[in-house]
Parts: structure tokens; C-alpha cells; sequence
């Protein structure tokens, strides 16, 4: 019978299907990070279990830390607590783990695929919603709770209800200037906010076929912020192009092997579908949120939209509560939003390809006086990279903040909060009242556009952008 | 894990979509490493109107009058959605929500909820909007049974879905790990049979 990508990652998981238990399957890939792993430890310890595979294991210090300094204590007490117990835990459990600048520490999203840890064809699970990112390899990647961390640890398996599928095709090419986060906005913008609740998403088609993996990462990373379970796309020349060599990737005679198994790792071609969804890449135009969920967002030529422009009161309500708390009011261009804060970074947009793409805009011009503007690279490598490609220097030409790698202020458990008021043009996943800070307002966008709207001070369309800059 | 049989409690009903994880249990308050202490920073941003939360809201549902004590949470679709954050289920708990009631939730919180012993109940629109318009009224009260997978208000009853093995494991408060644990024969095979790249 003709089956689905994901249907096929699921068959080669199960351990145990059968009536009215919910089915058994295998973790090949645990990674964890400092806030939600060390409940997970002290019940492990508290019921002396052991962790199964500490192998399969990796850890990394990414969510609460200083953009600073790599001290543990820059970033306060209570975060320096839970880096200690993360470091005591691996040390105990014998897994590895990338502290406080290690060349190798970086958000976990981005950690893992850059270092090979993310592989075609495996179950990926982490404490952390974001998790669907890996999902650009062709991996079943889904986040999870504290208490299935706790699962995982000690038995390697997780039990999951199986999801039903959706295919979203993305038809033809996008224009030029149009990014990978503007295409997944996009169709965040269609199917709401709660779209593919209970589906495990599919991404295909010409466009997302073209993407480099840094962008079919950026697109996966936020399928959680439509409901999605999981993300996908099925892995190609590309995706083994980039993993050649990788340092926990397969090597020599393993390699040969697993390009063998990952090339069968594709939907049939009468496979079919519980839902289906499909865009053209060329109607795609530079996203921006005016709302407190990703789904609330618009395109760039466009205006803050009313609550009569709704049908649903349900949606009018949260319309309207919205538009109260971002401070805007209905029929606004968004052209004509001042924004004081940017944020470039987080493991939606903080890889080598976001940084390039950002620098390239802001070379030679300066940040506005208005605006204060930060770029956190994903990881040490990024880092790394950034610098010896100058793209660090055209930031601080620019007048950016260039900062050590971390989650930062995508969702502020460090010091890199916004204050109540700001107005910030994030590259970030989530534009949830209060994620930046109590009060704080965010929009969502690419790089390129989160760049230029530093340097402007306000959203720019970015097909006039060169041309206003000169003007000014 | 408490187990869970039958639940009579009272209403409390946050009218809104789409609540997330974050406004549930805001990120200043995930520094601990136990599971206990969220309770009292649940909703802060709406509970709160100072950062330090000592300053109630009056017009946030838990702050008034006639929901003190609710511990059956009425709320409408894609609850829980955003992070995978357990807190949020824990702050829920601590606070004393022991059942959820709402249009449809996010999955990776509602397999938090299951796995921390709240029943999250999910009823049509059309039911959750009656059930709206009279927690709004008067004090609602309902009980919920398991066993019957149904609520009862004073003069109707509903009955709900819920996957047999999350029934289970709520009402005889299942230890999922050790449950888990039993079946490591059947895990050992699989991994004998797993590619060598895998």
C-alpha cells in the first residue's frame, strides 16, 4: 500500500501497537537543555532508574543563558541553578554535554543539525516546542513535556497517538527578496493558528524543493505554531550534501548504508492524505504579525486589519484583544509601524544563511537612532563563521549589538527582555503577549526585513527599500 | 499520580482562544528545578496588574468573587498551545484546576495534562458556549465522572471522548515509566534490529 513520509518514519519506529494501549515508539535522539530536563533527572533519581542510553543523548546550555558573557552566573541566580543541576546531571548521568562556551554549544535546534546529530529517517525528541525544526532532514522531530522526558530517559521510547497527515504544497518559485519565513507566515496566515492540530504537516513542492537547509529549517521550525505535531520534508541530494562530513554523522561504510535507506524516504507518489493545502509561491509577498498569535499576520503592502474584518465572533474577540494590546488601531499601514527594538536571532533565523542575509542589507548603512537592534547568532559555529566572514563586523559597523549565542530574547528567560511598550521587528517564533518581556509588543518577521526595519525605524517594503535609504 | 474517578467542582471561565503556554505560566518563572511553586504565577500577565504580582487585576476571572475556588477551567479553542513547557499543567494543578474543559487543545499539552493527572475535556462549540453563558450567570457547578467519560450540569449531561489507555492510566494514576519498563524485552528486540547508522 502506498504510504506518506511520515507514515513510513512511523512504521519503522513502532516497538508496540495494539488495542487500547497507545502505541509504543523508539527514540534514536534525546536532545536536552537546562529548563525542562531537571524535573525529569530528580524523578529519575527519586525512583533510581537508569537512563537507558545516555549515548543517545546530548545536551546543551541554550535557553536561559547570558548573550554577555560565557560565566554561568551573568545570567542570575536562579539560571545559574539550573545550568549547575544540567551540568551535575550529565556529569552523573555520563551524557555530553556543550556548557558555557564550548565550540559546540549553541540553541539546540541549530546545535544539532550543524554537528550531524540530526539524521534522516530518526525519531528526534526534546523538551521544547521547536523541536519540528529537525523535521527539515526528513526526521520525525516533535517537542515534549518534562514527564516524557522523564519516559525517554529511562526507556528510550515514547507513546504516541498516531497523527493524521496533511501535504502542503508550495507551487512554483517565490520572488526575489521573499524568505523561507515568509513562505511558512504565509501559510501559518491561511490555515490559522490551530490549523494542523492533531496532523503531522508535510512541506513539498518546487519552492521548498529549492530551499537550502537552513531555510527548509526555518520553515519546519515553525509547523508547532499551526499546531502541527510534526514537520517534514522529505530528504534529498540536498540534505545529504549538507550532512557529508558532519561530525556525528555516519562515515564511510555506515554512510553508504544510510544514503541507501534515506533515499526510500519520500511519500509515494499515490500516497494519500488526510488534508491537503496548497499555495503559489509567486502570490507569497514579505510577511509581517500584527496579532498576539503567528497567525495573525499580513503582508508588508497591506494595513492592520479590523475586527469587522472577521467572520467568526471568536476571531473578532481575539481581533480585538489583540489589536488593544499591540497598540495598534485597525487600517494602519504597516508600512507606518515605528518599531524601537529588533531582535535578529533564535533557532527560527539565527543560522549562517539568516545572518548573510541580514548583513547584506545592512552593509554600509547605520541603525536609526530610534531603534536599539541585537544579533544573536544561533551557536559558537555560527558565531565562528559569522565573524571570519566579516558579516559580525558589517553588523557592528551598522551600529547592531553583536552578541554570544543563545535563545535570548525570543523568549527572554534571560536579561534580554524587552521593557513594557517596546515594539520589536523579531526574526522569533512567537509573538504570544508578554514573550518578550511584560507589555512588550512583537511583530515577526524574516531577517532581511527585521535589517532593514532597524535601519529604517519602521517595516519597510523591502522591493523600495534601497531606494528609501538613499533618499533619506 | 493522583488517581482520577469523579470530579464535582465549580466553573471558572476564561473566555478566550488560543491561550498559550506562556500566558499560562510566563517565562520569568520556569528558573526552578522542582515541580512545585508555579501556582501562584499562573496567568500572571492577566492575573497581575504589577510585575511583582501583587497587585490584583479585578477584571481577570480568578480574581473575582464568584469563582473563588473553581477548579473545573472552562476555556475555548487551542488551548495550551505554543511551548511544550510542563509548568503550565503544573501551575494549573497547583492553583487546583483538576479538569480543563475547552473547544479543542494544543498536543503536546494535552499529553502534559494527562501525564500530570488533569482531565482535559473536550466538548463542541456549541455546548462550551451554553456552558459559557451560564458560568457567566450564576455559580456552575459540574460533576465529571470517568468511568462515563460525561459532565453533568443541574439538568444536562454531555459525554466526551477520551483514548481508553489515557482513561486508564488517570484512573488508576499509572505510573507510564514503570508501565513502560515492563516491556523492555520488546524494546531490546527492536534495537536489535535497527540499522547500524541508526
Amino acid at each position: 500500500m502506498a504510504s506518506t513520509l511520515y507514515e513510513k518514519l512511523w512504521q519503522n519506529h513502532i516497538i508496540e501497537e495494539k488495542a487500547d494501549e497507545t502505541p509504543l515508539i523508539y527514540v534514536d535522539r534525546h536532545l536536552i537543555h537546562e529548563v525542562t530536563s531537571p524535573q525529569a533527572f530528580a524523578n529519575l533519581k527519586f525512583h533510581n532508574r537508569v537512563l537507558r542510553h545516555p549515548e543517545r543523548t546530548i545536551a546543551t546550555m541554550d535557553h536561559n543563558i547570558s548573550t554577555r558573557s560565557i560565566e554561568i552566573n551573568a545570567a542570575g541566580e536562579g539560571a545559574a541553578n539550573q545550568l549547575r543541576t544540567l551540568e551535575k546531571n550529565c556529569k552523573e548521568f555520563g551524557i555530553e554535554l556543550f556548557g558555557m562556551g564550548h565550540k559546540n554549544q549553541g540553541i539546540v535546534h541549530v546545535m544539532g543539525p550543524e554537528l550531524g546529530l540530526t539524521l534522516p529517517g530518526t525519531v528526534i525528541v526534546c523538551g521544547d516546542s521547536h523541536t519540528a525544526t529537525h523535521g527539515a532532514f526528513g526526521a520525525l522531530a516533535f517537542g515534549i513535556g518534562t514527564s516524557e522526558v522523564e519516559h525517554v530517559f529511562a526507556t528510550q521510547t515514547l507513546r504516541q497517538t498516531k497523527a493524521k497527515t496533511m501535504k502542503i504544497e508550495v507551487k512554483g518559485q517565490v520572488a526575489p527578496g521573499i524568505s523561507a519565513k515568509d513562505i511558512i507566515l504565509a501559510i501559518i496566515g491561511k490555515t490559522g493558528s490551530a490549523g494542523a492540530t492533531g496532523y503531522v504537516v508535510e512541506y513539498c513542492g518546487d519552492a521548498i524543493e529549492r530551499l537550502s537547509m537552513e531555510e527548509r529549517m526555518t520553515v519546519c521550525n515553525m509547523s508547532i505554531e499551526f499546531g502541527a505535531k510534526a514537520g517534514l520534508i522529505a530528504p534529498d541530494a540536498t540534505t545529504f550534501a549538507y550532512l557529508k562530513g558532519k561530525e556525528y554523522a555516519p562515515k564511510g561504510e555506515l554512510w553508504q548504508q544510510a544514503i541507501e535507506d534515506w533515499q526510500q524516504l519520500k511519500s509515494d507518489p499515490e500516497a494519500s492524505f488526510d488534508s491537503y493545502l496548497t499555495l503559489d509561491a509567486k502570490d507569497i509577498k514579505t510577511q509581517v504579525t500584527w496579532g498576539t498569535t503567528p497567525g495573525q499576520v499580513t503582508q508588508i503592502d497591506s494595513v492592520v486589519p479590523s475586527p469587522d474584518d472577521f467572520t467568526d465572533p471568536v476571531e473578532q474577540d481575539s481581533c480585538r484583544a489583540a489589536l488593544k494590546y499591540m497598540g495598534l488601531t485597525a487600517g494602519t499601514k504597516i508600512t507606518d509601524i515605528a518599531i524601537n527594538k529588533v531582535f535578529i536571532g533564535s533557532c527560527t533565523n539565527s543560522r549562517i544563511e539568516d545572518l548573510r542575509a541580514a548583513a547584506a542589507i545592512a552593509k554600509g548603512k547605520q541603525v536609526s537612532p530610534s531603534v536599539d537592534a541585537i544579533v544573536v547568532p544561533g551557536s559558537y559555529r555560527v558565531k565562528a563563521q559569522a565573524e571570519a566572514e566579516g558579516l559580525a563586523q558589517i553588523f557592528i559597523d551598522a551600529g547592531f549589538e553583536w552578541r554570544l549565542p543563545g535563545c535570548s530574547m525570543c523568549l527572554g528567560m534571560n536579561d534580554d527582555v524587552l521593557s513594557e511598550g517596546d515594539r520589536c521587528a523579531s526574526t522569533s517564533n512567537r509573538n504570544f503577549e508578554g514573550r518578550q518581556g511584560r507589555g512588550s509588543r512583537t511583530h515577526l518577521v524574516s531577517p532581511e526585513l527585521a535589517a532593514a526595519s532597524a535601519i529604517a525605524g519602521h517595516f519597510v517594503d523591502l522591493s523600495q527599500f534601497n531606494q528609501q535609504v538613499q533618499g533619506a | 499520580m493522583e488517581k482520577f474517578t469523579q470530579h464535582n467542582g465549580l466553573v471558572a471561565p476564561l473566555d478566550a482562544a488560543n491561550v498559550d503556554t506562556d500566558q499560562i505560566i510566563p517565562k520569568q518563572f520556569l528558573q526552578k528545578t522542582t515541580r512545585t511553586g508555579f501556582g501562584q504565577h499562573l496567568f500572571h500577565g492577566w492575573r497581575y496588574l504589577d510585575a511583582a504580582g501583587n497587585d490584583n487585576n479585578p477584571e481577570f476571572v480568578l480574581n473575582q468573587a464568584q469563582y473563588q475556588g473553581a477548579s473545573i477551567l472552562l476555556t475555548r479553542e487551542n488551548f495550551g498551545c505554543g511551548s511544550s513547557r510542563e509548568h503550565a499543567p503544573w501551575a494549573l494543578q497547583e492553583y487546583g484546576f483538576k479538569v480543563i474543559i475547552a473547544t479543542s487543545f494544543a498536543d503536546i499539552f494535552y499529553a502534559n495534562c494527562i501525564n500530570v493527572g488533569i482531565l482535559p475535556i473536550t466538548l463542541s462549540e456549541e455546548i462550551i458556549e451554553s456552558l459559557f453563558q451560564q458560568a457567566k450567570e450564576k455559580p456552575l457547578k459540574l460533576t465529571v465522572d470517568l468511568a462515563t467519560k460525561s459532565v453533568e450540569t443541574d439538568h444536562a449531561r454531555f459525554e466526551f471522548d477520551l483514548a481508553p489507555f489515557h482513561q486508564y492510566c488517570l484512573e488508576n494514576g499509572v505510573d507510564s515509566v514503570g508501565w513502560t519498563l515492563n516491556k523492555l524485552a520488546k524494546i531490546e528486540a527492536y534495537e536489535a534490529k535497527m540499522p547500524a547508522w541508526q
